[in-house]
């Protein structure tokens, strides 16, 4: 095992590849670049990298060229990728893993969509249930575009479709309970 | 039947209707639903883009409730909601180590043994096509709709794998059993761009608008969703990506459920479709005149219908929709001995079939080699014997071109 460790070293960057396909149950190897994930990807005119991209970076340990691209924040999780992947490769499962290790690394480049994220959570930590009205509002606080969707407030609330209080559900701190556990066993 | 139900988030604030119907929909098929005490929020997409024992941990809360109140199956009408429960379920039941620690994150017994099921599932396997028929008072003859199932309704294939992740078809049998039609389109599981709508707006509004498009090229006159992201965006954001395209869509959208209880005979107030974004109301009210042009053009078909089976049977049958099962099969048999005659003899049917003794050595070599092309041949001089000349005629016509370029 020793000869074998030392013909191929274990670079940092190897080590994040491992965690990621840990975390994915699945793995880049597998991938043959034929590009049919990126063929059915609903968002690849608006990425940087297309999925096929993505994984090639990772096969050549340019992890941190991948944790920055537009692409995995851009990535809409609809798993066409993944149900199309004639290797199994589970692309779906890779982007998430990527912005979860990009969150960590403190290495997102579209804080728009990580701002929608801490917003939808932060709800949910509080009051146990997701809060719309409060997302938009964190969300256009935290990404500086104050009246964006505005002209949406009123024609919802005339419709009731809008909640204008969050309700908060009697277990509340139970779920708060799971957001601290989960954070301390590191996700995994 | 009594069922868990989860109506999620949505269901108090944008997706009120979807409850509204959902409730109604129940009511009129007689199933009981118990909604989930005290339920949480499934963290969707936002969870599982964060940490996954956390986008494990909030549905298993849910479930393990309803282990509490004795239920075994879970209604979940949201898209999201269903998948992150349905994930759950699928993963911690295969990895014991994982459900250990999911019950360590939740401190509450979870056994992982429960069965969450989208509206489709429900409606289609657990209800049955045949139950909804019965219950329908006023149909929606006239409809003419694209059934949208987006993304998280029909994957990943693992965890969903009730309709064909391609091309599913349980919204459009719904549909047909209510009397509409329903349309053949490329982007029935396409994604709307889900909550990039409101983070890239940029993205979001392209990605909507191309699902609009594409239904209404397929010739559909309403959308139909299973999904309140899905309805947010192609009806509350329809405005304002019609102002980004510079385009006009006016594209009715439904819920299916909003659909059955129509049917059933609610009202449209009732079931919330009053509070759409587009003009919902006006199609429905088209729609009588819809089906009585529809009725007149069928009865008009009638008498030529009739001419053209007392001049030839075949041409009858091959109208393809009115046939019953039975004449489907004797067609279907006579094609079979049409396919056999011509592989035993490609010369004598390619006389029958072109006058010109050249040309028909050439459809007779045509038909020998060619399998695909015999199969059409033979197809057409049983249900229409003037296409099946003019059909062989094109491929000798493109075989003799073939044969100068060589």
């Amino acid at each position: 095992m020793k000869e074998a460790s030392a013909l191929i070293p274990v670079t940092a960057e190897k080590a994040i590849i491992a965690k990621i396909e840990h975390e994915a149950h699945t793995s880049i190897n597998h991938c043959y670049q034929c590009g049919k994930c990126s063929a059915g990807c609903p968002v690849a005119f608006a990425m940087d990298y297309p999925p096929r991209q993505i994984i090639r970076l990772l096969q050549l340990d340019l992890v941190d060229e991948a944790l920055r691209a537009d692409s995995i924040w851009i990535c809409a999780s609809c798993e066409t990728c993944s149900a199309r992947c004639p290797r199994n490769v589970d692309i779906a499962s890779l982007m998430d893993a990527l912005r979860r290790e990009a969150l960590a690394e403190g290495l997102v480049t579209d804080k728009k969509v990580a701002a929608f994220n801490e917003g939808f959570l932060g709800g949910v930590k509080r009051f146990g249930r997701s809060f719309e009205a409060g997302i938009l509002l964190y969300h256009n606080l935290k990404t500086g575009q104050l009246f964006k969707d505005m002209e949406l407030g009123l024609p919802m609330m005339k419709r009731g479709k809008i909640e204008l209080m969050p309700h908060r559900i009697k277990g509340s701190q139970e779920v708060q309970a799971i957001f601290e556990r989960t954070a301390q066993m590191g996700g995994e | 039947m009594e069922i868990a139900y989860y109506p999620g988030c949505s269901g108090s604030g944008s997706g009120v209707e979807y409850k509204l119907s959902t409730l109604k929909t129940a009511e009129m098929l007689g199933v009981k639903l118990r909604e989930l005490e005290d339920w949480n929020c499934c963290g969707a997409t936002s969870a599982h883009n964060t940490n996954k024992l956390l986008s494990l941990s909030l549905p298993a809360r849910n479930l393990a409730i309803m282990e509490k109140m004795n239920l075994d199956t879970l209604l979940a009408p949201c898209a999201a909601c269903y998948n992150r429960h349905r994930a759950v379920e699928v993963e911690a039941k295969a990895d014991q180590a994982l459900r250990d620690k999911i019950q360590e994150a939740i401190a509450m017994e979870f056994s992982a043994q429960t069965t969450t099921v989208s509206v489709l599932e429900w409606l289609v396997r657990d209800v049955g096509i045949e139950a909804i028929q019965k219950k329908v008072s006023k149909s929606l003859k006239g409809m003419k709709a694209a059934c949208y199932y987006g993304c998280l309704l029909v994957r990943p294939v693992a965890h969903t794998g009730f309709d064909d992740t391609e091309d599913p078809s349980s919204m459009d049998q719904i549909m047909t059993a209510l009397g509409a039609r329903t349309v053949e389109w490329p982007y029935k599981t396409e994604c709307c761009g889900a909550a990039l709508a409101t983070s890239r707006p940029d993205i979001g509004s392209r990605m909507i608008y191309e699902v609009i498009r594409n239904a209404r090229a397929a010739g559909a006159e309403c959308i139909i969703t299973a999904c309140p992201l899905c309805m947010l965006n192609l009806d509350m954001r329809q405005a304002k990506v019609e102002k980004a395209m510079g385009v006009k869509l006016d594209m009715p959208v439904y819920y299916i459920t909003e659909m059955v209880a129509l049917a059933g005979g609610y009202s449209p107030q009732e079931i919330g479709i009053t509070r759409h974004f587009v003009d919902a109301i006006s199609y429905l009210h088209s729609l009588p005149e819809k089906a009585a042009a529809l009725a007149a053009e069928e009865e008009a078909k009638k008498p030529q219908k009739a001419a053209r089976a007392a001049a030839s049977p075949a041409a009858e049958k091959a109208d393809g929709e009115e046939q019953s099962p039975a004449d489907q099969e004797a067609t279907q048999k006579k094609i079979e001995a049409m396919l056999k005659g011509i592989q035993k003899n490609p010369e004598k049917m390619a006389a029958r079939i072109i006058a010109d003794p050249e040309r028909a050595q050439i459809l007779a070599e045509l038909m020998a080699q060619d399998e695909k092309k015999s199969l059409k041949i033979a197809e057409l001089m049983v249900t229409d014997k003037d296409k099946a000349t003019k059909v062989a005629d094109a491929f000798v016509t493109g075989e003799l071109k073939k044969r100068q370029k060589a």
